[in-house]
């Protein structure tokens, strides 16, 4: 069940030790997660799978460097998270993590460049260099012409093509989706899917997606079905590792 | 970093541009506080130069001593009611202290002038005649009695404004006519050239003069020949005035034989103590206009942080997404506070234009003067920037605490 690879000729992007995570609602204690270990090696593509209450969405923000563990380590090429600071965790977020939402999360009213301009903002690049690489994403994800376009003069699918835009403006090593075809239909859902398949592909970002859905799940390499804050079930989906090492 | 303060600031006014009627509603305070601030100190200062004016058309330099009470079986007058002041007392002074250039006296009273078929109830002078030159009194026409018509008694008399008016037809050439003062006639040798009102508010110009020799043998029938109701004194130098003061009250005492734990029967004033006075009051008027502005810039600054409150909760989700791809806690922080500095600095900027169009109308209407001063102005942009650096905080530091997955779930 484990697939920490003590073998493994380079570190893991993502190295989970007995990560454990409580909240306390009122009275009742949570055990959000209980005692996850995981593993993902650099330029794998993942689909998380599990039941809402399974702690998916508890494990994608840990992941995603939003929440620290109760207790256990969560490194991130090489970094115990669990030890670092508010504005640590938030440059980590900003230089290493791109997020992609289900409901797209794009700040309305503001034009498709300055929403993929966003993280190089707050890394606080030159004006110039921040439109030039907003720029750049957007062409990247075929939004070339649409720059000055607001959310709302956009479709579902241009819109979390911005939001993807905006997660690899900063040529992230990691790129979280959580349920990134949730709101829109199929021919949608199959371009979003064909970007961040072209994303792991040729540019080898490491991939972690949460979906319900069997089909999306497919584009991944590896699934990984959580249940009751533990990993129940990791396997190979489709093609042999790009890292061969990585032991099953 | 210069970056992130150029968009945060072209993101605030777009925000704000977005909802300009709630905006407007918000800068409202702001605006008519510093608006406030601004018109009531213009005001207050132009009523402050004002006076300052009146007090140096009166002379700056002028020391007025008047006569102590009479104090009867107890019953104490008031004062100027007693004679302990005479013409000797005011030569003396002239003759003994060199600071001096030139004393005064005059005795007034109210009496009942008739010209013709016209009569007026006018204050009667009888001065010497250094007292004109004392108090800058000048001519429209006719000229000053001199000392040999103070030697003689002559019946002579100087008529000022408010007098002709009351006495003469409009166009009648007052100097060369008789008017009798208490039955007494009088001719009018100058008319003198008008002053206003004094700083007290009573209308100089309401004034006859006539030798003090005269007054106190014809009209006013004294009990004490050479008793005066006020003695004047000017020194050469506005500065010399406290020690003219000190040397005035020293020869004084020395002359009325007052021993040393006996009070002065007489008081000496300045044109410089009245003024004070005047500004004390205008003083107190502006502290009090003042502290209505403070209330409404406080007003202001509430509505601020109010609609910055409703603001950090509407963009809840947006602030999740910012912290999700990086911003830092001060980031928010910042991004909120420059908000609101948006909103108080442009309402004070409003408010700054209003002030001074308030200011400006107030002297076209009404006809007082005002003073704009650019240390108010300054001033009042400072405090509207404070404002909203104080009001902004809350809101953007609850705004910078949020829990990026709390703040990313909201709905």
């Amino acid at each position: 069940m484990t697939s920490e690879s003590k073998e493994s000729p380079r570190p893991p992007l993502i190295h989970c030790v007995d990560l454990w995570k409580v909240y306390r609602l009122g009275d009742i204690e949570v055990q959000a997660l209980r005692g996850l270990n995981l593993s993902i090696q650099q330029g794998e593509f993942v689909a998380i799978m599990g039941s809402s209450g399974s702690g998916k969405s508890t494990l994608m923000n840990m992941l995603g460097c939003l929440d620290q563990p109760t207790s256990g380590h969560y490194w991130l090429n090489g970094i115990d998270i669990g030890q670092c600071r508010a504005d640590e965790l938030a440059d980590i977020r900003n230089r290493q993590i791109g997020f992609v939402f289900q409901s797209f999360n794009l700040i309305p009213r503001t034009s498709a460049l300055e929403n993929a301009q966003l993280p190089l903002f707050y890394r606080g690049l030159p004006l110039r260099e921040q439109r030039a690489l907003a720029a750049a994403a957007l062409e990247r994800v075929g939004l070339k012409g649409r720059e000055r376009h607001y959310p709302t003069q956009l479709s579902g699918g241009q819109q979390q093509r911005v939001a993807i835009a905006r997660a690899l403006v900063t040529t992230p090593s990691l790129l979280l989706a959580d349920e990134p075809t949730g709101n829109l239909d199929t021919e949608s859902s199959r371009d979003i899917m064909s970007i961040l398949d072209g994303l792991n592909k040729e540019e080898g970002i490491t991939i972690i997606l949460v979906t319900h859905e069997p089909d999306i799940a497919a584009y991944a390499s590896r699934e990984i079905v959580i249940k009751d804050g533990q990993v129940l079930t990791d396997r190979r989906t489709r093609r042999p590792e790009p890292v061969p090492s990585e032991r099953h | 970093m210069r970056a992130f303060f150029i968009l945060t600031l072209i993101t605030a006014v777009r925000i704000l541009g977005r909802n300009r009627l709630r905006a407007g509603l918000t800068m409202l305070g702001i605006i008519i506080g510093v608006g406030a601030v601004i018109a009531m100190v213009s005001i207050g200062e132009g009523a402050k130069a004002a006076v300052q004016a009146q007090v140096a058309s009166m002379g700056t330099n002028v020391i007025i001593v008047l006569p102590g009470s009479t104090t009867v079986s107890g019953v104490r007058g008031g004062q100027g009611g007693a004679v302990t002041l005479t013409v000797s007392d005011a030569l003396e002074l002239k003759k003994r202290l060199p600071l001096l250039k030139d004393t005064a006296w005059a005795k007034r009273d109210v009496l009942q002038i008739v010209n013709g078929n016209k009569n007026w109830n006018g204050t009667v002078n009888g001065i010497s005649p250094s007292y004109l030159t004392i108090r800058d009194w000048f001519f429209v026409s006719g000229g000053a009695f001199t000392q040999a018509d103070l030697d003689a008694a002559a019946r002579v008399a100087l008529v000022g404004q408010t007098v002709v008016e009351n006495l003469f037809d409009p166009g009648e050439e007052p100097v060369g006519s008789v008017i009798r003062i208490k039955n007494v006639p009088f001719r009018v040798i100058g008319v003198l050239a008008p002053k206003g009102q004094s700083a007290q508010g009573s209308d100089q110009d309401d004034i006859i003069f006539i030798p003090f020799s005269t007054a106190e043998r014809k009209v006013f029938g004294t009990q004490f020949l050479g008793s005066v109701g006020a003695i004047f004194a000017a020194t050469e130098r506005p500065d010399d005035l406290g020690a003219a003061v000190d040397q005035i009250r020293e020869t004084l005492r020395v002359r009325h034989r007052l021993q040393g734990d006996q009070g002065d029967d007489f008081t000496i004033r300045t044109q410089v103590d009245i003024g004070k006075v005047q500004e004390g009051t205008s003083q107190t008027l502006t502290m009090m206009l003042l502290s209505i502005a403070a209330v409404s810039l406080l007003v202001g600054g509430i509505g601020i942080m109010n609609i910055l409150l409703v603001s950090v909760t509407e963009r809840t989700r947006e602030i999740g997404v910012r912290m999700a791809v990086g911003a830092k806690r001060r980031h928010i922080l910042m991004q909120f506070l420059i908000e609101a500095m948006t909103l108080s600095v442009i309402g004070g900027t409003v408010g700054i234009i209003a002030g001074v169009g308030g200011a400006r109308l107030t002297t076209v209407i009404a006809g007082w003067p005002t003073i704009i001063s650019s240390d108010t102005v300054v001033a009042a942009f400072l405090f509207s920037v404070v404002v909203g650096l104080f009001f902004g905080l809350y809101p953007a530091n609850k705004a910078a605490r949020l829990n990026p997955i709390d703040a990313l779930r909201y709905e």
